[in-house]
């Protein structure tokens, strides 16, 4: 006689790890961590801001900091997520307002999230650079 | 007669729509910021442009976003994987209190 009560134990616990994730899951946990990048990336931003603004030899000075190449890798990183995060939630507005939610839509939108925003992130890049 | 209690205390709906209005404020900012910044950058231009008072108000409204976009967005991170109580709580206030000095800061900032 099977053990019943062995069933129904509960929680159930699933491993989701052997299942893949779909590109909108991934446009999704990328415009999370990229929204928790740029929280903390505030701060370097309104310190530019505030040194830039402050006086000429402060501009020349802020100037000065983003030639550094370790700083020039941090403002290509952040110009990335500030366009994946701008690009993802544009796609979400849409969402919000019942634009593209069919499957297929929704996956072609979401790719489109992560080219776009890398295409435009490495021409500012190069720019940058 | 089916009387079901469905409401909460609405914080989640005014939530959601904070975080969207925030977000067409800072794309609007966006537009704004690539139409008008000085090209070539000099520093005078940058101040002079920093200098109008439509600037300084718009950049307030976007730095004001900004804070209210992610205090909703860095709670919702807390709220999703720090299970403790106690270490929750005191990330979200600090969370708040550090994002309520960034907007002093911004406008010691922008009124100089």
């Amino acid at each position: 006689m099977p053990d019943l009560t062995a069933k129904r134990r509960r929680p159930v616990w699933l491993n989701l790890s052997p299942l893949n994730l779909p590109v909108p899951g991934l446009v999704s946990i990328f415009h999370r961590i990229s929204g928790l990048a740029l929280f903390l990336g505030l701060v370097a931003f309104l310190y530019l801001l505030d040194l830039s603004l402050a006086s000429e030899s402060g501009y020349a000075q802020a100037g000065e900091l983003l030639r550094h190449p370790i700083a020039k890798l941090l403002v290509i990183a952040s110009i990335w997520a500030l366009l994946h995060h701008m690009c993802a939630g544009i796609r979400h507005l849409f969402l919000d307002i019942d634009v593209g939610v069919s499957l297929h839509v929704a996956r072609r939108s979401a790719f489109a999230v992560f080219v776009v925003s890398l295409a435009l992130a490495a021409s500012i890049a190069v720019r940058i650079w | 007669m089916v009387n079901r209690i469905i409401v909460g205390a609405h914080y989640g709906l005014k939530d959601w729509l904070a975080q969207r209005v925030t977000a067409l404020v800072m794309l609007a900012y966006t537009v704004l910021f690539l139409v008008v910044w000085p090209r070539p950058m000099s520093y005078a231009g940058w101040k002079a442009l920093f200098a109008q008072g439509w600037m300084r108000f718009a950049t307030f409204l976007l730095i004001a976003s900004v804070l209210i976009h992610a205090w909703i967005g860095v709670r919702n991170i807390w709220m999703d994987y720090v299970k403790h109580t106690g270490v929750r709580l005191t990330l979200q206030v600090a969370t708040i209190l550090w994002l309520t000095g960034c907007a002093g800061w911004a406008m010691q900032i922008l009124w100089r």
